[in-house]
């Protein structure tokens, strides 16, 4: 039984969606050959920024997120993802630094990605928008930076997705990092990594309403594809801990199985809406295009091969994070890349929190990460000089 | 501090360690000798950190740039938390990855009974460090002697303060065996000091006998060729 009987079409996104836009006129060398541009980048705030310009902090989003980190998001009206560390006197105090959260380049929340029309063709540029990478996103987002006139960041953090940008923030502009927080994240992406996302994107090709990529011009939209590919992600985002602490072999609304292929179990109904609700935010070749870029991401191989030289010299401080329950960017990854530091001589932080909650646990309430965000934080604030709030 | 749990046969820091905030008088007996011997501004790293006591103090008190390696995850949350620069790892783990002579100090501190490779681990400190500082609880003390002579039982006391079940101390040494594996890797002693029970210090000859049987820890200063770039 399919999860979804008709394809609704995703609107484009709404010019009054919170928050701000920034059109960037010169273009981007992309890492693929392209010059890129213009383009806009969409992004959020949250608190103020200091005088002295030194109290900024980049949040940097994972696949699936967007610029909405700590106000409701416009169309699920859900609140941000990292609602729970965002606000006054939270970990990411709203009062003491000042929060910048880009949507990605390549994504579908205003920022310019596939589902954008491009100007040249009056077209939605589907297929035809360059390949980009983690690198490329994250020199679009110097240019904000730039535009706001930010030369320092106090700080750049994220986790998963989010962990790679910080990883290439410190790896590519390290006098403008002074402290780095990659969670759950790693320095390249795994062959297992990338063969589920090859499973994503097969299910979104392999939807009828996709088209060839042109199904916005169609006016179709290859939901069922995407919600797959969502459910499948979305198992890999947990732990079989996790789901068995949630769902056991709980039956959804039944007292027997139907011997059939409705949902008969919480956890297949649980996946179903996970995947159902993700279309309606989630533009199709988006996800392609973002998870192609943490495909390509190895950040040593920019380096020669080694992971070391990536960070010779770095004078940013690093803090670490991990959770062992998370397989998909699990422990292992997170400590090669603080060898590296260490063999850099880098001032490196490490934590690995025990956690059921798997890849995931970046996005809840997990009092140990928490606890140790904030002590690394008001550590680097000391060193960097900025005044507690009153 | 430490968790005595199942896993901490891999354990740093196998003995508690004072609070975090500290002055000199609060810092345990043999962490105040180590900071004395450690000069202001040093780039330090101490391995089996706890919960950062010795290098908050050096922080504090010398400016040294410190950086820690701690098994457990309470004792390395505390450190981060109190904005110290520390990993959560292990010294049989990850030692390798630091370059050779890139501290001038690296600490080991009542943590290498509780290595599954004491001999490389010693290798490892002279490496990369110019000076390494260990301490260690001397089984050839003669309470550790008495007790196990008279009572037939493994001896328990506050520097190894665990059950022979649950002990995370797996290769337990004597002064004079320590010096002697000293002596078999070539590194040299440059400094030791022994404690009695109640840390006080003494300066006796670590290899002599009476060293060996009088103190209930030992601290050493040791250095190696191995620390020079392209060194043994």
């Amino acid at each position: 039984m399919s999860i979804l009987t008709s394809p609704p079409f995703r609107s484009p996104p709404a010019q009054d969606w919170p928050g701000y836009r920034l059109l960037v006129h010169d273009p981007l060398r992309l890492d693929c050959g392209i010059d890129f541009g213009p383009f806009t980048i969409a992004y959020q705030t949250y608190g103020r920024l200091n005088a002295d310009r030194t109290n900024a902090i980049l949040v940097c989003h994972a696949l699936s997120g967007d610029q909405y980190a700590a106000d409701p998001h416009p169309i699920t009206g859900k609140p941000g993802w990292w609602d729970t560390m965002i606000g006054p006197g939270g970990v990411l105090d709203t009062e003491r630094y000042f929060l910048i959260c880009p949507n990605v380049l390549g994504g579908c929340m205003g920022t310019t990605g596939p589902q954008e029309v491009n100007l040249e063709t009056g077209e939605p540029w589907a297929l035809s928008f360059p390949v980009i990478t983690i690198h490329d996103m994250v020199r679009a987002q110097k240019r904000l930076l730039d535009h706001l006139n930010i030369d320092s960041l106090f700080c750049v953090t994220g986790g998963s997705m989010g962990a790679m940008q910080v990883l290439q923030w410190a790896a590519s502009y390290p006098d403008n990092v002074f402290a780095a927080v990659p969670i759950a994240g790693a320095a390249r992406h795994s062959a297992q990594n990338i063969a589920f996302h090859e499973v994503g994107r097969q299910a979104i090709m392999a939807d009828p309403d996709w088209c060839g990529g042109r199904y916005l011009s169609l006016g179709r939209n290859p939901v069922r594809g995407l919600a797959v590919a969502r459910m499948a992600a979305h198992i890999t985002y947990l732990s079989e801990a996790a789901l068995h602490r949630k769902f056991g072999r709980n039956l959804q609304d039944r007292h027997a199985v139907t011997y059939g292929f409705d949902a008969d179990f919480q956890v297949e109904s649980y996946l179903r809406h996970q995947g159902s609700t993700f279309v309606d935010r989630f533009d199709a070749n988006s996800y392609l295009y973002i998870t192609r870029a943490m495909d390509y991401f190895d950040l040593a191989a920019e380096h020669g091969g080694s992971l070391p030289n990536v960070f010779k010299g770095t004078p940013s401080r690093f803090c670490i994070i991990s959770f062992t329950s998370d397989w998909l960017f699990p422990t292992s990854e997170s400590r090669e890349v603080v060898h590296a530091l260490n063999a850099a001589t880098a001032n490196v932080s490490f934590v690995e929190i025990a956690t059921d909650n798997g890849h995931d646990a970046f996005l809840l309430h997990e009092p140990e990460l928490f606890a140790t965000l904030r002590g690394f934080l008001n550590g680097c604030a000391e060193h960097r000089g900025l005044n507690r709030p009153r | 501090m430490t968790e005595p749990n199942g896993s901490a046969v891999l354990s740093l820091g196998a003995s508690p360690r004072a609070t975090a905030e500290h002055s000199a008088a609060d810092l345990r007996r043999d962490l105040r000798l180590i900071a004395d011997m450690i000069e202001p501004q040093a780039r330090v790293l101490d391995i089996g950190c706890g919960d950062g006591a010795l290098l908050g103090y050096l922080a504090r008190n010398k400016s040294v740039d410190g950086r820690g390696i701690e098994l457990s995850q309470s004792g390395v949350n505390a450190c981060v938390g109190h904005g110290l620069s520390v990993i959560q790892g292990d010294a049989d783990r990850d030692l390798a990855a630091y370059p050779t002579g890139s501290f001038d100090v690296v600490v080991l501190s009542q943590t290498l009974q509780a290595t599954h490779r004491p001999r490389k681990v010693v290798e490892e400190l002279v490496r990369i460090g110019r000076r390494a500082i260990v301490s260690f609880p001397n089984f050839g003390y003669w309470r550790m002697r008495l007790g196990l002579l008279v009572t037939g039982r493994m001896p328990v006391s506050h520097c190894l303060a665990y059950p022979w079940y649950e002990t995370p101390n797996i290769h337990l040494c004597t002064i004079r065996d320590f010096v002697a594996l000293c002596d078999e890797l070539g590194v040299r002693v440059e400094r030791s000091v022994t404690l009695d029970r109640h840390g006080q210090p003494y300066s006796l000859n670590p290899r002599g006998g009476l060293a060996n049987l009088l103190a209930e820890q030992g601290v050493f200063v040791l250095s190696s060729d191995r620390s020079r770039p392209g060194g043994a």
